[in-house]
């Protein structure tokens, strides 16, 4: 089982400009999260302090008994080796074939033979789709190829925490439905703990089980998807749905008056009420991207609804009303099953 | 980027000291990175070899040009040789050396940190757990070091061999007395000298290059401008470095005959 990730208060300001302040959320164990924010939010901060690469102002990152913000250099690089990243370009070393790339923390932190790194790194690049590209630099292939290859070399000590920096930026909308049907059947096989930074609104739709974000120096909302994806919240709306009417302006933030304005407009239903051209299409809670046939049921996925069910009444109606149809739904998709099953070797 | 407030200077020297003690720290520390430092040295030389000899006959030319003028004019044609000698053993071999290493040696360093450092690789290898400091910084240090010794010897023979041609062949001495005056002024703690000040300029080029070189900010154009900032610094701390090396070398050992 993947390991929890508790964020308490977190502060991260460069000089005189607060990044973002007071961020607390925990990443359930084992549970793929979604963490968003309009370009030049600090998202990337966010996850450079997660791995203790940038030191926080304040507050504190729990993993497994260690506070990252605060831990020897020694307990750091002790801790870092549970987790997994995937950079923004990939992060690949440039003077490396591909092979090279992915035996790197191998051959690093193992004294496993060259015969066993050889199965380990062919299975990986089997799994990311990258069988035959061994030979190749990093120069030599394209962005996508460079970024499937970055999660091999991410997953290679079989990571209790994974983190991806914007999986989708750069990719096809066909390579990122691709990419995010290999998150959750990574998710599936190895029940570790997800954290995705994107903007992409498709996979914030449909991959995570909890989703945040990120907006004005702060933490504007985290917990299960069906609360974001149902929220009134005029950020998050505007957001989710990839349209210019709100408070997210082309420079961040935009004149109070402007938005009440244009709040207004879209309460009357006129002007470019429809989603962006990034929106993603589609109002509500679609369902969750399902782990390939053949794989696991994932763990998280039972631990979650309990988890779920637990706080239920806490949560705003729209998100109730979601989360209990999404159920039944489920439930009547298994009884179909079952009755597909049982009328089918007939 | 480099800031203009005193408070700024302070926390990057402190810094860039850090760096150093750390250098010294992980040099020790098992495994040693053998190929790293192979392949560096390999590149360092290669990247500096060609250019010190030619920087050095004209080098050693100008010091036999104008010590053969000035000797004629006073009368003393016998110690052309071994004053020329002495200047090149003592300061211009050093000096030589340093602007070689930290102007071809140092910035490609510096290039190539910078360069994995805006692509994420230097976070990344901290990621999975490997310091940079170990892995990548101190095999280059290293390297700097020992191509720096040897280059100082190259500098040496190369800039005395020039001398004797200009002086011998263009102006018109004679070997002989070239040659017998050699050893009358310089003498050899001249060439230790020579050789530790080659030691500690490699230490300081490899070090200042690698700190530039690991934070880098802001992109290509911050790798452009971190390679310009660290040639300038290395140069400076050289410079200073070399003048209070020469001035304890006086104190120290005594002048051949005194």
């Amino acid at each position: 089982m993947g390991v929890e990730v508790a964020v308490h208060d977190l502060t991260k300001s460069f000089g005189r400009q607060t990044i973002w302040g007071d961020v607390s959320l925990t990443l359930p164990p084992g549970e793929v999260s979604v963490l968003l924010g309009p370009s030049g939010t600090g998202k990337s901060v966010f996850l450079k302090s997660l791995i203790g690469l940038l030191k926080p102002d304040k507050g504190s990152i729990i993993i497994r008994d260690v506070d990252i913000a605060r831990c020897s250099e020694g307990k750091l690089y002790e801790t870092r080796k549970l987790f997994g990243v995937l950079f923004q370009d990939g992060a690949l070393f440039g003077s490396m074939t591909l092979y090279d790339n992915i035996a790197f923390p191998l051959r690093e932190h193992t004294k496993k033979s060259e015969r066993e790194i050889k199965d380990i790194v062919m299975e990986k690049m089997d799994m990311v789709g990258l069988a035959g590209a061994e030979g190749k630099l990093p120069g030599e292939i394209s962005g996508g190829m460079r970024k499937r290859a970055g999660l091999a070399r991410a997953l290679v000590l079989n990571p209790e925490i994974v983190l991806f920096d914007e999986p989708d930026s750069g990719l096809d909308p066909v390579r990122v439905a691709y990419l995010n049907q290999l998150i959750i059947d990574l998710n599936a096989q190895t029940d570790a703990t997800f954290l995705i930074v994107t903007h992409d609104i498709g996979t914030a739709r449909t991959v995570p089980d909890n989703l945040g974000m990120l907006f004005r120096r702060e933490l504007v909302m985290f917990g299960p998807r069906e609360v974001l994806l149902t929220s009134e919240e005029p950020v998050v709306k505007q957001f989710l749905n990839g349209r210019r009417e709100g408070p997210i302006g082309m420079s961040e933030e935009k004149d109070a008056a402007q938005v009440a304005a244009e709040m207004a407009a879209v309460e009357a239903g006129q002007g470019s009420y429809v989603a962006g051209p990034k929106g993603g299409g589609g109002l509500g809670v679609p369902p969750q991207i399902q782990p390939s046939p053949g794989l696991p049921e994932r763990k998280a996925a039972g631990r979650r609804k309990q988890r779920v069910l637990e706080m239920l009444h806490t949560l705003p109606a729209p998100a109730q009303k979601a989360i209990q149809d999404l159920l039944e739904q489920e439930e009547r998709e298994e009884a179909e099953a079952r009755g597909a099953v049982r009328s089918g070797p007939s | 980027m480099v800031s203009l407030s005193p408070i700024g200077g302070v926390r990057q020297s402190g810094r860039l000291f850090a760096l150093f003690l750390d250098v010294g720290r992980m040099t020790f520390k098992r495994p040693f990175q053998a190929r790293e430092f192979i392949q560096q040295s390999w590149f360092i030389a290669s990247v500096t070899i060609l250019p010190t000899m030619l920087v050095s006959i004209p080098f050693g030319a100008v010091i036999a040009l104008e010590l053969g003028t000035l000797a004629r004019q006073i009368g003393a044609q016998s110690f052309t040789g071994a004053a020329s000698v002495l200047a090149i053993i003592r300061e211009a071999s050093p000096i030589v050396c340093a602007l070689l290493i930290a102007g071809a040696g140092g910035s490609a360093i510096c290039a190539d940190l910078g360069s994995r450092k805006i692509r994420d690789e230097i976070d990344a290898m901290e990621v999975l757990g490997i310091s940079p400091v170990q892995r990548l910084v101190v095999p280059r240090v290293l390297a700097c070091i020992l191509v720096s010794v040897a280059l100082n010897g190259l500098v040496c023979v190369v800039g005395v061999a020039g001398g004797y041609f200009f002086n011998v062949i263009l102006q018109g001495g004679t070997p002989g007395a070239y040659l017998a005056s050699f050893s009358a002024l310089a003498q050899l703690p001249d060439l230790y000298t020579g050789e530790i000040k080659a030691l500690i300029f490699g230490i300081i080029a490899g070090v200042v290059a690698a700190y530039k070189g690991l934070n880098v900010g802001g992109g290509p154009k911050g790798v452009g401008d971190a390679v310009n900032q660290s040639v300038v610094i290395t140069f400076m701390l050289l410079f200073a470095v070399n003048f209070v090396i020469t001035a304890v070398y006086f104190q120290v050992v005594p002048a051949k005959g005194s």
